[in-house]
């Protein structure tokens, strides 16, 4: 790649959310911007649920639902504590969510990060893809000054390396930028992509037109692991999906796909998907440990944006959102260093930061610092014991069999006490009281 | 044994016809280290691995065959201390493709 005699304003390692939108940022603020991509097109690489949160693309391309391959938005939000034969659901569905510029859309990341690529190009940064960044290239004071690829020539130089590499971050870590990522702040997920005629679709989940649910799921399903399952409509698909926390997984013998299974054919499961037609097999990690995991985001020319920097937010499913904001954050800082004309030394990238601390994404993690330990220190009470205490209770309360409702509402009391102890209890609730505030 | 152990795996290898992938032939980008006793994080990849890829050999040692590995990445970091993976991207283009992701 001798072609590249000048450097870059910035490169940009990896085409997902993240990287797609600080390359957009970039280029459309007219810096001379490369990306790079190891798939064959953008989205080739990339598994997720998968719900996109408008707010974060309209702070970047304000009209994206003229474009942008939608598939449906979520009018209806299900909540589900579950164990082996049953569902305590709390829903939210409402007609404001109907609205003209709809909130939250579920996508099929091969095809929407396909699109965000195209808008990337229209910007006029240049995409390389079918090629993987292999290392950094420093100077002899460590600053990075460009890349080394898998293709033949010379390293690509630039101002500024982004790494949107993603949960797997191997430049990052190989460069010693940061630590690799340990089995216990990470999750596994499972994913299978089920076909349904779209009529199928909307009488099963009582939908009209583009409406969507989403089903988020905890309990015995993920056997005793700290997890969750999902189920979410598309236009004429349903993604269904299970994922643990890795280092729960290489404790048991029980294998994602079988998970998986299980979950599918769950009672509450199984008919929402009776007569599908399965057309593919993802699997994917999902960086889980919050905000005490985040590593060191910027130095002497380089900075770290999306799944690379563990920006998901595990309690409420959300990481497309935060990668876009960080990815946006990491331009515009890198856009107005630029502009001045200053160095993109450690000290002034610093800046970005600075800037994501006034954004949701690092206010929501602190807020969840404590969430993560406390989940997967207690995950036998969390995914195991509650979810079928709960279920117990509902089932005594609902099932009318001659046994007076003073007498139901002890055992239930009695039931949970046994179980797990009056102190367990209030211990569980003040821990958790304490983690989300 | 090899009963319990067929059905699963079978079904995942059925599960991973649904997928498209470019085979970089001759060319696998994960590899298992040569060793006589395989660490229990390597060990557990034979159930973990989501595509199947990890199996036994009569002699005891654990192998990879990464011709429908997902990328997910699970194998490197559970392996990441004791060092027996050798984990790469395939080459530029090559490996899955995923069609919805």
């Amino acid at each position: 790649m001798g072609e590249f005699s000048k450097p870059f304003d910035a490169i940009v390692v990896g085409a997902g959310p993240s990287g797609n939108a600080a390359a957009y940022v970039m280029a459309k603020e007219g810096l001379n911007v490369l990306q790079i991509e190891r798939g064959e097109y953008a989205g080739s690489k990339n598994v997720q649920g998968a719900i996109l949160y408008a707010d974060a693309l309209e702070k970047i391309i304000p009209e994206f639902r003229d474009e942008a391959p939608l598939e449906r938005h979520v009018i209806e939000q299900r909540m589900w504590t579950m164990d082996d034969k049953s569902h305590t659901g709390m829903h939210y569905r409402s007609d404001d969510f109907n609205e003209e510029k709809p909130n939250r859309y579920t996508i099929l990341r091969a095809q929407f990060d396909k699109w965000f690529s195209s808008k990337v190009k229209e910007a006029g940064a240049l995409v390389l893809y079918e090629t993987t960044v292999t290392e950094l290239v420093k100077d002899l004071s460590g600053k990075v000054i460009g890349v080394r690829t898998d293709r033949q020539g010379a390293p690509i130089m630039a101002n500024v390396v982004v790494l949107a590499e993603g949960v797997n971050g191997l430049v990052g870590q190989r460069s010693g930028l940061r630590n690799e990522v340990s089995p216990d702040t990470v999750a596994l997920a499972v994913k299978e992509m089920h076909f349904l005629p779209r009529e199928t679709i909307e009488a099963r989940f009582n939908l009209s037109g583009n409406e969507g649910v989403v089903i988020e799921a905890m309990g015995t399903i993920t056997k005793g692991m700290t997890g969750t399952g999902f189920l979410y409509t598309n236009e004429e698909s349903i993604s269904v999906g299970i994922g643990c926390i890795v280092s729960d997984f290489a404790e048991t013998d029980v294998t994602p796909n079988e998970l998986l299974e299980a979950f599918k054919n769950h009672p509450s499961i199984k008919p929402l998907l009776a007569d599908s037609e399965c057309k593919e097999y993802a699997a994917h990690l999902i960086p889980e440990g919050g905000y005490k995991a985040i590593p060191q985001l910027t130095g002497a020319g380089w900075i770290v944006v999306g799944d690379a920097g563990q920006f998901v937010n595990a309690v409420h499913r959300e990481g497309s959102n935060l990668a876009m904001t960080t990815g946006r954050v990491a331009a515009e800082t890198v856009v107005s260093l630029t502009r001045k004309r200053e160095e993109m030394t450690a000290a002034n990238l610093a800046e970005y930061e600075k800037r994501l601390g006034q954004t949701f994404v690092m206010k929501d993690l602190k807020k969840y610092k404590g969430i993560p330990d406390l989940l997967h220190r207690n995950k036998g009470n969390f995914f195991g014991t509650y979810p079928k205490l709960i279920s117990a209770a509902m089932q005594t309360w609902f099932r009318v069999d001659g046994i007076d409702k003073i007498s139901k509402e002890k055992a239930i009391i009695r039931n949970f006490r046994e179980t797990r102890t009056l102190w367990g209890m209030m211990g569980d609730a003040f821990r958790l009281v304490r983690a989300w505030r | 044994m090899s009963d319990v152990m067929a059905a699963p795996r079978a079904k995942v290898e059925e599960k991973l016809f649904q997928n498209r992938y470019l085979v970089d032939a001759g060319r696998p980008h994960i590899k298992v280290k040569p060793h006589t006793t395989p660490s229990a994080s390597l060990m557990a990849m034979i159930t973990l691995c989501p595509a199947g890829c990890y199996s036994k050999t009569e002699n005891g040692q654990v192998e990879v065959a990464a011709d429908g590995c997902l990328e997910c990445g699970t194998c490197r970091i559970v392996t990441r201390k004791t060092g027996e993976v050798e984990w790469n991207y395939p080459r530029g283009g090559f490996g899955v493709l995923y069609k919805f992701g």
